[in-house]
């Protein structure tokens, strides 16, 4: 792998974990109740930690100068590296939940498999944290997926429409990508095959005892990986980058 | 010995009431006013620092906010867990707030309207919150206490992040300093109006006082947060919008210029800046999350109805 290729696939690490704080954060003091605006800003904050190692670690190897703020803040949606499920609007709580299950589940495995490589060793050490992390993450998610889906007639029929309405941005997950292939080929990832096969079987079994219904519509929405968003990215990153691009030399 | 007078006896030895023990009716009913109009403020007041959660100026800023507002609704939930042993229900008090029916910190009606305010409601706010939340450490309801000292702790963290933010604010760039002077002069007044009317005028004073669920007038502890703050405002080179403040050489306090009570007993009767929209937030979260907690509900029920012929048959 490169060393372009390299910086690329951290920060498609990092962003991945950026957009999906800066949205979960977007839900302190707006929950359901007060455990879960605890529960969703705690898990907001791992993320945004996990995304602060991560561009950090990638801005010294680009070796610019660039630091996690200038990365964060001072790049445009088209720079932006992240899958389009975590840039997706918060909906519903079901929403959120739902796309905080997929993501997690994901997230633990590649974080497992992050922790293991040695190919670059700094994200070992930001990943064996991080997986400690991703583990209560992924437990509180998978929780409230079979409470909703297991409730009321109500909640059954929301979460499995939020289900279904984020399936077509799963695929990305797993989907093949230059970048991607050289991270494979350099054995700091497994390849996707593999990452797919054991997520579907944990998604599988919460799904099942939450008595929801596993889509199986195959259509894939991807672009993500190359900076081509869906229309709400813009607006995240305009939201957040408002006040460093309104005074870029000042220090906060 | 009567009930009532065994009880005020114990309360002058300096002991603690605990939840089981007797109380006079009318102490239960000024504690659960008191604690659930304190976890209403908290809850209230993550919305105007949530508003720049999502918009704060580098990464570690944005984890610091969340992980302060995060703090706030920790507090709004030991609050009313403190209430709970009471006598009073959290789905009660929450009712109660969204009806308007009950009242919260009032500061929190006004906007948050740039990044400095970050830091003045930290440093100023915060810091007018210890002022008035250290004594109640002691206050004579036990379990309201002890929920005090781990309050406390993390607001005076909040607090030195405040002063912090200010501090790098006043160190930076002019517009960073215009954005902290702006800050100052806008939550000046409001957070000396936190300590509450002057003290010939407050209602709940003297009852609370000889209870112990109060321990300082409102004006002894507004004249503590002005002679602790002003020092800190010179520090930061600042200045307080009041041209009537000056040090009293002989008595070694600041003397202040008068509050507009006026602007007080607006926002109180629900005409601040914010009142309608900080409610109408609290209500939506509430409503929109009523399918959510309704579900929650019915699956721990069906969990409770499945596990009990097993301890049934366990026993």
């Amino acid at each position: 792998m490169t060393k372009a290729q390299h910086f690329e696939w951290l920060l498609s690490l990092a962003d991945d974990a950026l957009i999906l704080g800066q949205r979960l954060s977007e839900w302190c003091g707006h929950a359901p109740a007060l455990e879960e605006d605890i529960a969703l800003s705690n898990v907001a904050l791992d993320l945004i930690g996990q995304s602060r190692a991560i561009l950090t670690h990638a801005g010294l190897l680009e070796g610019e100068g660039r630091d996690e703020d200038r990365l964060a803040f001072f790049r445009s949606d088209r720079e932006y590296r992240n899958l389009l499920l975590v840039e997706l609007p918060n909906g519903h709580f079901g929403d959120t939940i739902a796309r905080q299950f997929f993501f997690d589940q994901f997230a633990m495995i590649r974080y497992g498999h992050l922790a293991q490589q040695t190919f670059d060793l700094e994200i070992a050490a930001i990943a064996t944290k991080a997986l400690k992390e991703v583990r209560y993450h992924a437990a509180h998610s998978a929780e409230w997926m079979i409470r909703l889906g297991d409730g009321t007639d109500l909640s059954k029929t929301r979460i499995q429409e939020s289900v279904d309405r984020l399936w077509p941005y799963i695929g990305e997950c797993f989907e093949a990508h230059p970048i991607l292939d050289a991270a494979i080929t350099s054995g700091a990832m497994p390849d996707c095959k593999s990452i797919e096969l054991t997520w579907k079987e944990r998604v599988s079994a919460v799904l099942a005892e939450a008595t929801l219904i596993l889509p199986t519509d195959d259509w894939k929405q991807v672009g993500g990986r190359n900076g081509l968003h869906t229309e709400h990215l813009s607006y995240l990153l305009a939201e957040m980058q408002a006040v460093p691009r309104l005074h870029p030399d000042a220090k906060w | 010995m009567d009930l009532n007078q065994r009880f005020e006896d114990y309360i002058a030895a300096d002991q603690k009431i605990e939840a089981k023990d007797w109380m006079p009716d009318d102490y239960r009913k000024t504690l659960i006013r008191q604690i659930s109009q304190h976890a209403h403020s908290e809850i209230i007041g993550m919305l105007p620092e949530g508003n720049w959660i999502t918009r704060a100026p580098s990464l570690q800023r944005k984890a610091i906010l969340l992980a302060k507002v995060q703090d706030e609704a920790g507090h709004g939930l030991y609050l009313y867990s403190a209430a709970e042993t009471l006598g009073a229900q959290r789905d009660d008090l929450m009712d109660a707030l969204i009806e308007g029916r009950a009242k919260y910190s009032s500061i929190f009606n006004y906007p948050t309207l740039t990044w400095a305010d970050m830091g003045a409601i930290g440093w100023l706010v915060d810091g007018a919150a210890i002022m008035n939340q250290v004594p109640l450490c002691k206050c004579s309801y036990g379990p309201y206490a002890r929920a005090m000292v781990r309050v406390c702790k993390e607001e005076s963290f909040h607090q030195r992040q405040g002063f912090q933010i200010m501090l790098n604010l006043c160190e930076g760039t002019d517009e960073q300093r215009e954005m902290a002077q702006d800050s100052l002069n806008r939550w000046w007044w409001p957070s000396l109006m936190m300590f509450g009317p002057n003290d010939e005028s407050s209602t709940h004073n003297e009852q609370s006082m000889r209870w112990k669920i109060k321990r300082f007038s409102n004006d002894e502890l507004r004249q503590r947060f002005v002679d602790m703050t002003i020092p800190q405002v010179e520090l930061l080179g600042l200045t307080v919008p009041d041209k009537d403040l000056k040090w009293n050489q002989s008595t070694g306090h600041y003397e202040m210029g008068a509050i507009d009570w006026q602007e007080f007993f607006n926002v109180i009767a629900g005409n601040g800046p914010c009142n309608k929209e900080r409610i109408a937030a609290r209500k939506k979260a509430h409503r929109d999350g009523q399918w959510v907690r309704q579900a929650a509900s019915a699956y721990a029920e069906k969990m409770r109805t499945k596990v009990t012929p097993n301890q049934t048959n366990a026993a």
